[in-house]
């Protein structure tokens, strides 16, 4: 088979940089909330192959996964929940102007600083490429997030299921006992309800696959956190199953498992390897393995649980027509 | 100019338009987006510091800023999730403090009440 050759990966930068700036600009600037969100929903996939260029797929997966796909549900679910109301007028347009000048500057000095950075460039490949071999993880960003820097990530985690209590304490007194509600939408049409039965068998390997080959190659905890907690909205959207009340003791589980395995880990670390979160020689892949599993599980609970809001009677929220309002204004 | 250099501006330009829109969008959800485009931003300059640094160690993106992005998008994903409920909770009590043709409780109706403009005070009255 002929080989043919590619255009250079460059030519796409500026075109790329360019479309990135312009959806940012239109999905500020456009009058339609539901418009904004679909917007925003491109903007992360833009941004994600941005990120690719940036030679960092770890977080070209994570955005794509978080920024692209998880957002734009939570985005939407909400946008027709509030409808496309006018909360704040536009200012008068010398206003207008002094902010938007104002905001250039901003940019403008951001943009100085990014195009003056000093050089040589600060690096921390080397001590990273260094301590490496001695946990055995051949991805240097799984290396980091797990053993480096584990302090941000065991935060990162709690931060996570802190998240959800809050949003739980969001329902209503007496909704406590109930389910969330968030996606609920009445009959889902026959086409989501074919989807959600063909594409978390699917969705479950690909999320899986992603926490297991991110030891070595890009993907991690998040990444596949992120597509398993997707497929869990997908059977509850199409309403193959139901979110679990916040009552349940195996979602509450759920999200402390990953938290609670790294703190405990973490603290015998103290005692077996001589400090905080670090790990025995001879258990060290074992060790960052059972915690990565549980932080995956974790993570995709949590996700997924933030996205269908808190617990709420049947009733308690109505969709308002996002069209109506939007005619109405064009009018 | 470089990948580094273009997507650096790239950054700093989102940073700027999400601050506009954060300060003049028109709803709140709209504000809460723009939010987003600015945290989106900073994370694009300091993927663009990550691959100077990746360069400057012989890699593609030095590990340790892409480690602390991935971190600060999920937690960025966290903060929003939290914003959008605090949003529609409003919403809800907003609607529950408007007493006429509210529905409260009405038992097991289909959880879908399309209420077109008719339940919000303000909904009416658009320019």
């Amino acid at each position: 088979m002929p080989e043919i050759p590619l255009p250079d990966p460059r030519w796409a930068d500026l075109p790329l940089a360019l479309a990135v700036l312009g959806l940012a600009l239109w999905l500020t600037l456009t009058r339609g909330d539901r418009a904004a969100v679909i917007g925003f929903t491109g903007y992360g996939l833009l941004v994600a192959v941005a990120w690719v260029r940036l030679g960092s797929v770890d977080v070209a997966l994570t955005e794509a996964a978080l920024g692209g796909g998880l957002m734009g549900v939570l985005l939407l679910t909400a946008v027709a929940r509030l409808g496309s109301d006018i909360d704040q007028p536009r200012p008068s347009l010398p206003g207008d102007l002094l902010i938007g000048l104002l905001c250039l500057g901003v940019a403008a000095g951001l943009a100085a600083v990014v195009l003056g950075l000093p050089s040589p460039a600060p690096s921390l490949v080397a001590a990273v490429e260094d301590h490496q071999a001695a946990i055995e993880l051949g991805n240097p960003v799984a290396a980091v997030l797990i053993a480096f820097r584990a302090v941000d990530t065991l935060l990162e985690s709690v931060v996570l299921a802190l998240a959800v209590i809050v949003l739980w304490s969001f329902g209503a007194d007496r909704a406590w006992e109930a389910r969330p509600r968030a996606l609920d939408f009445g009959e889902p049409s026959p086409a989501l309800v074919l989807l959600a039965r063909l594409l978390p068998p699917v969705g479950l390997i690909v999320g899986v696959h992603l926490f297991w080959t991110g030891a070595d190659h890009p993907g991690g905890p998040f990444q596949g956190g992120a597509v398993l907690a997707a497929m869990a909205l997908l059977v509850w959207l199409a309403r193959l199953g139901r979110p679990p009340p916040v009552t349940d003791g195996f979602t509450r589980l759920g999200i402390v498992v990953g938290p609670l395995m790294f703190l405990l880990i973490g603290l015998a670390g103290a005692v077996l390897a001589g400090a905080f979160l670090g790990y025995p020689e001879a258990f060290t892949k074992p060790l960052i393995l059972l915690i990565e599993a549980a932080k995956t599980l974790s993570v995709a609970v949590a996700l997924a649980l933030l996205v269908a809001g808190p617990p709420a009677l049947s009733g308690a929220l109505s969709v308002r027509r996002a069209g109506s309002t939007e005619t109405g204004a064009k009018a | 100019m470089t990948e580094v250099q273009i997507y650096g501006v790239c950054g700093a330009g989102l940073v700027g338009i999400g601050l506009y829109g954060a300060i003049l969008g028109r709803s709140a959800l709209r504000r809460l987006l723009a939010f987003n485009l600015m945290g989106s931003g900073v994370f694009l300059v300091f993927g663009a510091i990550a691959r100077r640094g990746g360069i400057a160690g012989g890699t593609l993106s030095d590990p340790v800023p892409q480690a602390l992005v991935i971190t600060g998008l999920v937690v960025a994903f966290a903060a929003t999730a939290l914003a959008v409920a605090l949003l529609i909770r409003l919403a809800a009590v907003d609607r529950e403090e408007a007493p006429p043709s509210a529905e409260p409780g009405s038992a097991d109706a289909p959880s879908v009440a399309t209420t077109p403009s008719a339940g919000s005070p303000s909904a009416g009255t658009s320019p």
